[in-house]
């Protein structure tokens, strides 16, 4: 599991590889956090294009920064989500809350 | 249940072991040439129900998990997920899309939502304080035939 963030336009870009499980997820939440916390961005997209599998652990760690991002003032926005990916998004109803593109 | 190939193993109730239950059951599976979606949903179910044991069934202690999967007849595959933790009081409520009762790991409480829309049929027996077997099936395509 990998995490690369950089900033492009004033628009903070959370690059996510590997498998997004239960396990990876704990460390990927504190180290976003971190960064959100620190950095406040006013917008946040986490890119799922590196991204090789996904379960529910994925919806959850969405929802949580989605959260964070709120109550900091700024948006989150999830990008380049595979078809299989998109499939366990939608059991969740998550993108009445989050743009996934 | 006429039986063509099987494997069954166990492993400690380690987070890090929901990846190896993905790794072990697609490599199984590849023999019965499953599409790239059928494989990727079976590893979505399978990883769902282990990380359930680990998360649930084994809160505050460890144990372990026990996966069996077969290769039936007609393409079906089946795959049983067994441990003996805490087990669950009410099946039919933590079914419920949503129900969680680990808000604060960030459970989104769709586990058994998963497994019941990426699979063909999901069994769930548990017991409390005796552990809990969740059974799945599902029908393999005829693609390229």
């Amino acid at each position: 599991m990998k995490l690369d963030i950089r900033t492009e336009n004033g628009k903070a870009i959370a690059t996510l590889s590997g498998e997004i499980d239960h396990h990876n997820a704990r460390e990927l939440r504190s180290e976003l956090d971190r960064y959100i916390i620190k950095s406040q961005p006013r917008m946040l997209a986490m890119d799922f294009g590196n991204i090789t599998f996904m379960d529910s652990s994925g919806i959850g760690l969405i929802m949580g920064r989605s959260k964070l991002m709120r109550e900091c003032g700024g948006s989150l926005e999830v990008c380049n989500t595979q078809p299989y990916i998109r499939r366990v998004l939608k059991l969740s109803g998550i993108e009445r809350i989050v743009t996934i593109k | 249940m006429e039986v063509k190939n099987e494997i069954k193993f166990s492993m400690p109730s380690l987070s890090v072991n929901e990846s190896t239950a993905r790794a072990v059951v697609s490599s199984f599976l590849i023999q019965a040439d499953p599409t790239v979606e059928e494989l990727s949903d079976i590893r979505t179910a399978v990883s769902e129900a282990v990380t359930n044991a680990v998360v649930h069934a084994y809160r505050n202690t460890k144990g372990r998990i026990e996966l069996t999967v077969r290769l039936l007849k007609d393409r079906e595959i089946y795959i049983r997920i067994k441990d003996k933790g805490c087990g669950i009081s009410d099946v039919e409520q933590a079914m419920e899309p949503l129900f969680t009762t680990a808000p604060e790991e960030e459970r989104s409480g769709l586990g058994f939502s998963v497994m019941q829309s990426f699979m063909d049929k999901l069994t769930v027996k548990s017991k409390s304080g005796k552990g809990t077997t969740v059974t799945m099936r599902k029908r393999l395509s005829e693609h390229g035939k």
